[in-house]
């Protein structure tokens, strides 16, 4: 693997084997000393042309405990607003040695272009590129969904038969994307739920089943269902009539939540927006995976900028 | 050219049952011993070990595995290789006696690793290396204190250890 771009570059056993790396990841903070020397002298850049402070600090935290040197770049207050480019950007970088970039981007298809446009050598992983993918987020959903289900026996293992509902936003969701790919490729069954002004064009051409109506999703034996942020960030027009009624139909209210099985995760990329697209009453509860799927983050990371920057050539023994 | 055979399933069986008294006698005193072995073949060899001690003495020796992947010189000169899981026994390795156990002794660059890799897991009373087969050209000061067989070999000959439980059958062999 030399970048990781997008989850649908992933196969069933690279993703397995990813999972299953991040779990020897995750023992790393039981021990005495929480790092491992894996990246010892290698030079990892988080280039975050979008505000992000979650995702910036699981990647920095995962990069510090693989030993790497982390040079964080932020698009506010620095040359990008002087109108320097990516490409330009990107090559300083690469010229003060980065052997990993870790780029977020508004565009859609900027890590691609980073990773392909012969500007530079380095591995390149995509932390969220505009209303594309987030690979390293469906990561840790699959992970989360895996170690929540399958408790110490979860190596190895897949998410084939599981049933996943992502509800809300699919739109501009990237999260979903990465999801809907990865997810399917692990052998779940994935249900997209959305209000029609919030369904993509295509999405009919995607292995999943639609629902226009939550409790449709909801009436079905569920393992997990994953809520979607509300990104009024890139809500550029009136997707639906207001918060309220968004809340009343697409929401994960108490009531529904009293409604799911006694064993359906409850899950959600954060940051979350209470009480509209989740109740608290779902988002403290013993069925919510939100904190694990933060503290799952950081051994997903772990595992990827391994894999992408440990060895010579970043192919596989 | 063919294999030649150095070590039956019968000589396996005594080496270890050998290591394993030696291990139990050189312990002075109340150590708690840990066997550790290095996957894949040493994690095999650190169980049976673990299985043979408990005939003699029960309850002083607990086994796992330390995987050294992410501590070897050479990562970054190889392709990315994947890393075993590390298994410590619940008890830690503060105050023990670690034995590592690997199959075959060589460069010693494994054991290096290991050495690096046993610290961040706490601080033992000793650390002891066990092998089956001990086949010269070390690259670094460092040697068994158990060993199965020296094994004298060329560094163009290839010396092979498989087990039943990896590889179906014991043996260890040697090709040119």
């Amino acid at each position: 693997m030399k970048h990781l771009l997008s989850t649908r570059d992933l196969d069933r056993a690279t993703a397995v084997r990813i999972l299953d790396l991040a779990e020897d990841m995750a023992h790393t903070a039981d021990r005495e000393v929480k790092k491992l020397p894996a990246l010892r002298g290698r030079t990892v850049v988080n280039l975050f042309f979008e505000d992000s402070t979650r995702t910036r600090l699981s990647f920095e935290s995962a990069a510090k405990r693989l030993s790497a040197d982390v040079i964080t770049f932020s698009a506010k207050g620095s040359s990008v607003s002087k109108g320097e480019s990516l490409k330009d950007t990107a090559q300083t970088l690469a010229a003060m040695g980065a052997d990993a970039i870790v780029v977020r981007h508004p565009d859609s298809g900027a890590a691609h272009q980073l990773a392909h446009a012969g500007w530079i050598d380095a591995a390149v992983l995509n932390a969220g590129d505009g209303t594309h993918e987030h690979p390293t987020q469906a990561l840790l959903d699959a992970y989360t969904l895996r170690a929540r289900h399958f408790g110490a026996h979860s190596r190895g293992r897949d998410l084939a038969g599981l049933r996943v509902a992502i509800v809300g936003d699919i739109l501009h969701s990237r999260v979903a994307r990465s999801n809907v790919w990865l997810l399917t490729a692990l052998g779940a069954e994935v249900h997209l739920v959305a209000p029609r002004t919030l369904q993509p064009h295509g999405m009919q051409s995607w292995p999943v089943t639609v629902h226009e109506h939550l409790d449709d999703a909801l009436s079905l034996a569920l393992d997990a269902v994953m809520m979607l942020r509300i990104q009024t960030e890139r809500m550029h027009a009136a997707f639906f009539p207001s918060a309220r009624e968004y809340a009343r139909e697409w929401g994960l209210t108490a009531e529904r939540f009293a409604r799911l099985g006694p064993d359906t995760m409850v899950m959600h990329p954060g940051p979350m927006n209470r009480g509209l697209e989740i109740s608290s009453a779902a988002a403290d509860s013993s069925r919510s995976t939100v904190l694990d799927q933060v503290t799952n983050g950081v051994s997903i990371r772990m595992a990827v900028l391994y894999l992408l920057a440990a060895g010579s050539s970043g192919e596989p023994a | 050219m063919v294999a030649r055979t150095v070590l039956h399933d019968a000589d396996i069986t005594r080496a270890l049952r050998r290591i394993a008294h030696e291990i139990v006698e050189s312990r002075r005193g109340d150590g708690r011993l840990v066997l550790l072995g290095i996957p894949t073949r040493g994690t095999v060899l650190a169980e049976r070990l673990y299985t043979l001690i408990e005939e003699f003495d029960p309850g002083i020796a607990e086994w796992g595995s330390l995987d050294v992947t992410m501590y070897r010189d050479d990562l970054a000169r190889s392709a990315t290789r994947m890393p075993a899981p590390t298994v410590i026994p619940g008890s830690g390795v503060d105050e023990s006696i670690v034995v590592l156990v690997d199959d075959v002794l060589y460069s010693g660059r494994t054991i290096r690793a290991a050495l690096d890799a046993i610290v961040d897991h706490g601080r033992p009373r000793a650390v002891r290396l066990a092998v089956l087969v001990d086949r010269g050209h070390r690259e670094l000061p460092i040697r068994a204190d158990f060993v199965g067989k020296n094994i004298p070999s060329a560094t163009s000959e290839r010396v092979s250890v498989r087990l039943i439980e990896t590889d179906g059958v014991d043996e260890v062999t040697i090709e040119p």
